[in-house]
């Protein structure tokens, strides 16, 4: 196992350098730059854009610049934002505690609600329950994050006063609790229906039905051969949905002013701070990456016919 | 009778006091306000700051030589006493305040200013800021490294400075920009890079906390060279790019006043309380369609004239915009002071465009691109609304969908037909009309590739005027002559507008731009 977990770092290497090569490309040559888009409102002297791409080194060609970028990347520095007068390493440093808290909380409340109410489901399949339960998992995907956001913003702030409608305060729990609804309630949704799909097909084999003969109790069954059986599905679900989530924050931090690598990632986007781009795209892979290896890892545990070498 | 006068006397003597501010305006509480420009504060060194949401917190922590007067609509002295003015109008000697003090503690004297403005000409920094302080003699010299200081700055003595200008032109509309701001040497020196996370000034409120990407929070500078104020002891601006999330926060009460955007403002304006707190201003941002002169399309005058009689502005800003925006006369906003109020703007005439079109020999119309972005004001929105009213002048237009960035490289490049956008028009309207210079090429803001030489020497003219009033009617003239040319399609001037909680006082109508907001006069009832 520990070959196989060194075996797949090292396959991070190659990937990550195939993908800051097509993102280095991609960003590189889409028009506009960051000295045009500076000013913001204001227009700024043309004097001033013509330094501000020389000291950038957007006068450079292209090849000349990836080559400092990866010789830069190689000693683990991302560079200078163009616009934030800050090194991309503190930038990111800042923002990627935010996200994962975010993303942790909304991945908790998916698993707490999402997969007792796939269980729920499927074990009272055709029923009220069963038809209830499915309606809120499929309002839960097709629900827009921003509507849904601005829903309870506009219910749980507004009317009710409970929470703050936005900002991150000082990191406390209470600005969390609608930013984490907002961006779990689709991942739960999901995971509800993955369950419920799951637990279905486990309960139709004939383990299921041998153990049912042999007069196992049907708390007994559920818990140690449904469950367990289901269990690896339901991983792989979390798994790619924990690393989407880190991708997704976008929309509900612009929403709810949260301080977060998404909203960081979309406003280096539109305006061209490409060093800031690249190094939040690098640790959205990475942490991707990390994530499905850790759920692989996770198998072996769940189901011990799995096997690394 | 005697009982009678008493009254009398007690009734004037509280009125009297009511009226004043000083009985009126109350000191203490927190402000919350917001920060509507996108998701971030870039930075708050404002010699490096470029963008307008840094601007807006620097301007009350830090001070420059003038600041924006919004009562008078403009600059006026901020840390001098009085200037005198000699040598042929390029001598300014400024006596400067004595009791202005850094958040530090120590006083502000000339050596400050002198260091300030040399830190922005160095070469090192490339200070937006560097174009402002270029009116300076000698400022360019130090720009290009050939020398160590600014000739054109002297110290007379810790309290009195001297500037010597290159030309004879009022400094006020350049030192009164926050990225002008003077500064503490020793603490931007020890400080390094982290000073613009950490700021210190000379402003009404000390920097307290930024917390990135959410909010940054001011407090109050007890030591504010003006006596009484500030009256707020916190201020806390709050990053929301998002008008929804603003609206509710607004609704919320969490934020005491807020920018109102395009779909809040006719639901804010229909709301009996709402309502009564509102202040709106033309803000120095003329929008509009830019025609590239160098398309044979465009050529002709009559072309473009005809377009701007054919479309009915007002109606679609009646009508799309639900009336947030002013429509235009000409390039120059109503609150510039160059603002001609005698002159009257392109009516809706379908019949006289119709008459130009053919009269330039164009009666069976044309097709063009119109590149434009996502913007309610003036984005792609608006052109689907002009569609029709071309077309009943032969014109096709096709709207092309392009990112910020793509815009404005493009119309630096010349490479589009026609595109629409949001320029300055403000607030010095020689700045603003200078654009439009022939010598100026697309790199230098003249994007539809104007060239007139007699709107070019009526700006040199103006340039060189040293009579104000003189120098004013001059670029009336300029401006007039801009509209009959029509190198572009006048739309609206930006109808900027703060919403604000009955229990806030003292929110002013910013021309330049509204959320300017000097927030050392802004006070709060007492909760």
């Amino acid at each position: 196992m520990l070959a196989y977990t060194v075996r797949r770092l090292l396959q991070f290497i190659p990937t990550i350098i195939g993908i800051s090569l097509i993102m280095f490309c991609l960003l590189n040559v889409l028009p506009g730059n960051a000295a045009l888009m500076a000013g913001g409102k204001r227009e700024l002297s043309p004097e001033l854009i013509e330094k501000m791409k020389k000291d950038w080194g957007l006068d450079k060609p292209l090849y000349v610049r990836y080559l400092i970028y990866m010789k830069d990347l190689a000693h683990g520095d991302l560079g200078q934002s163009f616009l934030r007068q800050e090194k991309v390493n503190d930038l990111l440093a800042s923002r990627i505690w935010p996200t994962l808290r975010l993303a942790v909380s909304a991945m908790v409340i998916a698993l707490t609600i999402g997969i007792p109410l796939g269980f729920f489901s499927a074990l009272r399949q055709g029923t009220w329950g069963d038809s209830a339960s499915m309606i809120v998992a499929v309002s839960g995907v097709a629900m827009p994050q921003f509507w849904l956001g601005l829903l309870l913003m506009l219910l749980f702030s507004a009317k009710m006063n409970w929470f703050p409608t936005s900002g991150y305060g000082d990191g406390d729990f209470i600005h969390l609790v609608l930013p984490a609804i907002t961006l779990g309630l689709g991942s739960m949704a999901l995971l509800a229906r993955t369950t419920r799909a799951a637990v279905l097909e486990v309960l139709e084999e004939d383990f299921i039905r041998t153990a049912r003969s042999k007069g196992l109790s049907r708390f007994l069954i559920n818990r140690r051969h449904v469950f367990q059986n289901t269990l690896v599905l339901i991983l792989t679900t979390a798994g790619l949905q924990f690393g989407s989530l880190i991708g997704q924050t976008v929309i509900v931090e612009k929403l709810f002013s949260w301080p977060g690598l998404g909203s960081l990632l979309v406003d280096s986007i539109f305006l061209r701070d490409i060093p800031v781009v690249q190094g939040g795209i690098l640790m959205i892979i990475l942490a991707f990456l990390i994530v499905n290896l850790v759920v692989d890892l996770l198998y072996c545990v769940i189901d011990p016919r799995i096997k690394y070498q | 009778m005697k009982k009678f006068c008493m009254y009398l006397l007690t009734a004037i003597l509280m009125t009297g006091l009511m009226s004043s501010d000083v009985f009126a305006a109350n000191s203490g509480g927190t402000f919350k306000f917001c920060l509507p420009y996108g998701g971030q504060v870039f930075g708050l060194d404002p010699h490096k700051s470029t963008r307008t949401q840094d601007n807006i917190v620097e301007l009350n922590i830090f001070r420059s030589l003038y600041q924006w007067d919004a009562t008078t609509n403009k600059p006026v002295l901020a840390l001098a006493d009085k200037v005198v003015i000699s040598g042929e109008d390029k001598v300014y000697t400024y006596s400067i305040k004595q009791n202005v003090k850094f958040h530090n503690g120590r006083n502000l004297t000339v050596d400050d200013i002198i260091w300030s403005y040399e830190r922005i000409m160095s070469k090192e920094l490339a200070s937006p800021a560097a174009v402002d302080i270029r009116i300076i003699k000698g400022a360019k010299e130090l720009e290009q490294g050939k020398v160590k200081t600014i000739s054109g700055l002297k110290k007379i003595d810790a309290y009195t400075l001297e500037i010597t200008l290159s030309n004879p032109v009022d400094p006020s509309y350049n030192l009164y920009k926050v990225s002008t701001a003077i500064l503490p040497k020793e603490e931007v020196e020890k400080k390094g890079a982290a000073f613009t996370t950490n700021p210190v000034g000379c402003g009404p409120f000390m920097f307290e906390k930024w917390v990135k990407g959410s909010e940054v929070t001011l407090k109050k500078f007890p030591d504010y060279y003006e006596k009484g104020l500030p009256y707020l002891d916190k201020v806390v601006f709050k990053i929301m790019g998002e008008g929804a999330a603003r609206d509710i926060a607004f609704k919320a009460k969490e934020l005491d006043a807020t920018i109102v955007g395009a779909n809040q403002y006719l639901p804010y304006k229909k709301d009996p309380k709402i309502s009564k707190n509102m202040i709106e201003v033309a803000e120095m941002y003329t929008r509009l369609m830019v025609f590239n002169l160098d398309d044979k399309n465009f050529a002709d005058k009559r072309v473009r004239q005809a377009i701007n009689y054919a479309i009915n502005s007002k109606l679609i800003i009646e009508k799309y915009l639900k009336g947030k925006a002013f429509p235009t006369v000409s390039f120059l906003p109503t609150t510039s002071p160059a603002f001609d109020s005698t002159q009257k703007g392109y009516e809706y005439n379908l019949e006289k465009a119709k008459a130009l079109m053919k009269e330039a020999g164009y009666e069976d119309g044309f097709s063009f691109e119109v590149l434009c972005t996502t913007s309610k004001s003036y984005g792609v929105g608006v052109i689907e609304a002009v569609i029709p009213f071309l077309k009943k002048i032969n014109i096709e237009i096709k709207p092309q969908l392009v990112e910020g960035a793509v815009l404005a490289e493009r119309a630096r490049s010349g490479d589009f037909q026609a595109l629409t956008w949001s320029l300055d028009s403000g607030p010095d309207p020689l700045d603003a009309l200078s654009r439009f210079h022939m010598d100026n090429p697309r790199t230098s803001r003249n994007y539809p590739g104007y060239k007139n030489a007699e709107f070019s020497g009526l700006i040199d003219k103006a340039a060189k005027e040293r009579d104000y009033a003189a120098k004013i009617e001059l670029l009336k003239k300029a401006d007039a002559m801009l509209k009959e040319d029509a190198p572009l399609w006048f739309f609206n001037y930006n109808k900027a507008i703060i919403a604000y909680h009955p229990w806030v006082h003292g929110i002013q109508s910013v021309a330049p731009e509204m959320m300017y907001q000097d927030l050392s006069k802004i006070w709060v009832d007492a909760k």
